[in-house]
């Protein structure tokens, strides 16, 4: 049943989410994309686009969005699909609330000790790794056309993609000023 | 103070772009500086926590302030006020994206924006293996991480589960004899 699927899915990506928003993005690519397939690669990479231009943290975003997807996708229309919404959203949340509670009322004192200290910095790289996959994971055709079958889309896609990182990255250019001159670029050429 | 809380992290949530770490200052102004709820030192600290913790930053943030203050029903309102504008926003979006997906301007718009997006996760990698301070003996670490998701589709969770145990050995069992023969 897919809301229990979308409560389970979901519950497990805000629960070993580590790294942020975008440490969380390999997590939920893995899960909606590849395990589940409630999204396209271009959809799910839509969708974190319009989360960069829209207010609030991309995971709930993200959640919102795929719950509605795959809702819909599961042919529920309507109320029933934003019930998909808010089940996944939920169910991104709660582990954390949970969890925050428990560290909050109990665990506070723990969070300092050795062993804690030794997990952590042992998560640390793997969350540099996280990231690097969920840019690898986005390489493909979807985003970017393939060199053989539309050279221009490619070529431009690359272009997009060198001036986006040099743009941010060493030009330091607000992304959200990125993403609107990407915008007009495919607007007027693809 | 539900009525407070469930507003000022809507404020938060709703004002708030670029990610949880970008919200900071934002709830610091409110948080400490404005209403007086928890110190600037136990800020601190409940960032690292909030950042050290899975699931995402802003609701780990409120729902630990909510606690704080008025206990369970507190941290669920101010959880629901943090998630809340989010949610309403892609609920939208996703209720109207669909009938404007297909129209070619529509496309053509997205179609350039998704390299450009991609892009902007390629940088926070280089500049978070930056300040984690990755180097030529340990960057295997998360080249190995993105290989094996990218390459073999492992699950993330089992990297992660790994490698939370790896730290948890390591730190019990080979870092003691390390400081004894140092």
């Amino acid at each position: 049943m897919i809301y229990l699927e979308l409560f389970i899915t979901f519950f497990q990506i805000g629960l070993f989410g580590f790294g942020g928003g975008y440490g969380m993005l390999s997590l939920i690519q893995t899960e909606t994309v590849v395990q589940h397939q409630w999204l396209s690669t271009a959809e799910f990479t839509n969708i974190v686009a319009i989360s960069q231009m829209t207010p609030g943290p991309v995971g709930i975003n993200a959640a919102t969005y795929c719950g509605y997807a795959a809702a819909q996708q599961a042919e529920y229309h309507g109320f029933m699909a934003v019930l998909g919404s808010a089940v996944a959203t939920f169910a991104l949340v709660l582990p954390s609330v949970i969890l925050m509670i428990l560290i909050s009322k109990i665990f506070m004192r723990y969070m300092d000790t050795p062993v804690m200290q030794s997990v952590f910095t042992a998560l640390r790289p793997v969350v540099v790794g996280l990231l690097a996959a969920a840019t690898l994971l986005l390489m493909n055709s979807d985003n970017f056309a393939t060199m053989t079958g539309d050279p221009w889309h490619f070529w431009i896609s690359v272009g997009l993609f060198v001036a986006t990182f040099v743009g941010t990255k060493y030009v330091k250019i607000n992304p959200i000023q990125m993403i609107g001159f990407a915008a007009f670029a495919g607007l007027m050429l693809l | 103070m539900h009525y407070q809380l469930f507003k000022t992290f809507s404020k938060i949530g709703a004002f708030t772009f670029g990610g949880g770490y970008a919200m900071i200052p934002m709830i610091e102004a409110e948080v400490v500086d404005k209403h007086h709820w928890i110190s600037k030192e136990e800020f601190t600290d409940l960032i690292a926590v909030a950042q050290s913790c899975p699931g995402v930053f802003a609701i780990n943030i409120s729902t630990f302030i909510g606690f704080k203050l008025r206990r369970y029903t507190g941290a669920i309102v101010a959880a629901a006020g943090a998630a809340l504008p989010s949610f309403l926003i892609i609920l939208l979006i996703a209720l109207f994206f669909h009938r404007f997906r297909n129209i070619p301007w529509v496309e053509s718009v997205f179609n350039g924006i998704r390299p450009a997006v991609v892009a902007l996760i390629a940088v926070p990698t280089f500049n978070l293996a930056k300040s984690t301070h990755i180097t030529l003996s340990n960057c295997w670490i998360p080249i190995v991480t993105a290989l094996l998701i990218w390459l073999l589709g492992v699950n993330p969770i089992l990297i992660i589960l790994a490698a939370a145990l790896g730290g948890y050995l390591y730190g019990q069992f080979i870092k003691p004899t390390e400081n004894e023969n140092g």
